[in-house]
């Protein structure tokens, strides 16, 4: 579980979190969902830290990342996994060498072992016989599927994932978001998602929040969304005409 | 104030770089993997440009030496002593600066464009020291051997030029290069060398860890690592050179 408790964030004198509250429940999908600019990314990279807040607290189950020094940070980080919106695979390491990485550096596993849970892995995301290739040599597809492998591969207790299915086929995306929620419900994790596909809201989203000018605006689950009321949020979520179209005849 | 800012940055990235590695194997492995692309990989323009250099010092000092009471064989002298002093350890350090230091800020930029550093960020790996300490710890062991090499091959290609082109006899020449050696002098270039590894590696990586924006951005931190390197280099040569030789 993850508590976000009243966080602030500016650039400059632009304020782009504006005292934002969340809570993410283990053991389900929660989706940041919200337009382009709204604040999403910053958001995210906050609750991991990647940014520093202004204001407000981070929540670990008991632990304040936003208290925490350097090193207790580095530890945390170790629990989490994070899939990037372009995968951020290391350009010079092969797939298996790419998985292997986290382990490498933190445990003492011996190099079968190491070898065995990098199979398991890459199996767990439906990937044969790619171990030997470089992240240039996968599609778009393989390379997110590479990611979320790498992601896992220390049983992380936090998942994040930045935008998964962008660049991708709807056939595709789909399965991406049912293997992170699969993964999810399978380790027990804590996943946040942040998207702006309504496709993966309507696929995997138990928990989501819709964040608007900096702001959370909206919470509620996949279904709550279809009969909400709140103005921004439906223009959101059926902007497409096809969108408009299916909710004239619901 | 942005070029305070600058510099402040600069010592806090190295601060975090020098902080304990969290698995000393891996970075051993960095070190001999940067050994090879920083180092072993430059070999074949060291040699190049020291052979070239070793030989036009030679033959200008003899085409400019007309007054035939000053003994030929200070010509070789001459070419042992501008190798030894400056051009093997400052010019193939301004050459290094170009061909490595480019080299490393579009690699860690691409990195940082790429969200590759948050990824070791996120794993929990301190990727200032991942990135950058094997970096400079390569340089630092391999640079003194580049500037041994570079010392040996330019005053090589001295002598080939001074045999080539008939400029002075071959005794003469290695008359010279044994006429009053200083061992101190290889010392001095030795020292120099270090420190230059030292900018080499952490200027450029210090504008490619702190890029944003798109490739054009990673061009531009390239370019400003480069320079910026160079410019260092010149500096601390002089006051390397004041401190050691004064």
């Amino acid at each position: 579980m993850i508590i976000v408790d009243n966080i602030s964030k500016s650039f400059n004198s632009t304020q782009v979190l504006k005292d934002i509250s969340i809570r993410f429940e283990e053991g389900k999908t929660n989706l940041i969902i919200g337009r382009s600019g709204s604040g999403k990314t910053v958001l995210v990279k906050c609750i991991i830290g990647l940014h520093e807040v202004d204001q407000g607290s981070i929540f670990y189950h008991d632990r304040n990342l936003v208290t925490m020094d350097l090193k207790e940070r580095q530890s945390l980080r170790r629990e989490m996994g994070k899939l990037f919106q372009g995968s951020a695979l290391f350009d010079s390491l092969t797939v298996e060498e790419n998985i292997k990485f986290p382990l490498d550096m933190f445990t003492t596993m011996t190099e079968k072992e190491k070898v065995n849970r990098v199979n398991f892995c890459l199996e767990r995301v439906s990937l044969n016989d790619v171990n030997h290739l470089f992240p240039a040599e996968l599609s778009g597809g393989m390379q997110k599927r590479v990611a979320i492998a790498r992601a896992i591969v220390q049983n992380p207790k936090y998942l994040f994932c930045d935008e998964p299915n962008s660049g991708l086929d709807p056939i595709t995306a789909i399965v991406i978001d049912n293997l992170i929620s699969d993964i999810t419900h399978e380790y027990n994790m804590t996943t946040v998602i942040n998207t702006h596909d309504m496709n993966s809201v309507m696929e995997i989203g138990e928990k989501v929040v819709f964040i608007h000018d900096g702001k959370k605006a909206w919470e509620g689950t996949r279904d709550d969304i279809l009969n909400t009321s709140h103005e921004a949020l439906n223009d959101f979520v059926f902007a497409s005409n096809l969108a408009k179209k299916i909710k004239e005849k619901m | 104030m942005k070029f305070l800012e600058s510099v402040g940055q600069y010592f806090l990235l190295m601060g975090r770089m020098l902080s304990r590695p969290e698995k000393t194997k891996i970075y051993y492995r960095q070190v001999f993997i940067e050994i090879e692309k920083l180092g072993i990989n430059s070999i074949g323009i060291v040699i190049i440009i020291s052979i070239f250099m070793g030989a036009v010092i030679t033959l200008q000092t003899r085409y400019n030496l007309e007054n035939p009471l000053i003994p030929l064989y200070l010509i070789g002298l001459t070419a042992r002593d501008t190798m030894l002093l400056e051009f093997s350890s400052t010019i193939v350090g301004l050459i290094l600066a170009g061909k490595v230091g480019s080299n490393i800020a579009s690699e860690i930029g691409h990195m940082r464009i790429t969200e590759q550093i948050d990824a070791l960020e996120i794993m929990g790996v301190n990727s200032a020291s991942y990135l950058v300490l094997p970096k400079m710890l390569a340089a630092i062991i391999f640079n003194p051997i580049l500037t041994l090499i570079s010392m040996f091959v330019g005053i090589l290609g001295g002598w080939a030029a001074s045999i080539v082109t008939g400029a002075l006899s071959s005794s003469d020449y290695i008359y010279g290069i044994q006429y009053w050696f200083i061992p101190f002098y290889i010392t001095y270039s030795l020292v120099k060398t270090v420190v230059f590894a030292i900018i080499i590696t952490t200027v450029p990586a210090f504008f490619g860890y702190y890029v944003k924006g798109g490739a054009l951005e990673v061009g531009r931190s390239s370019t400003k690592g480069v320079v910026t390197s160079s410019v260092l280099i010149l500096l601390f040569n002089v006051i390397l050179t004041q401190l050691l030789l004064a």
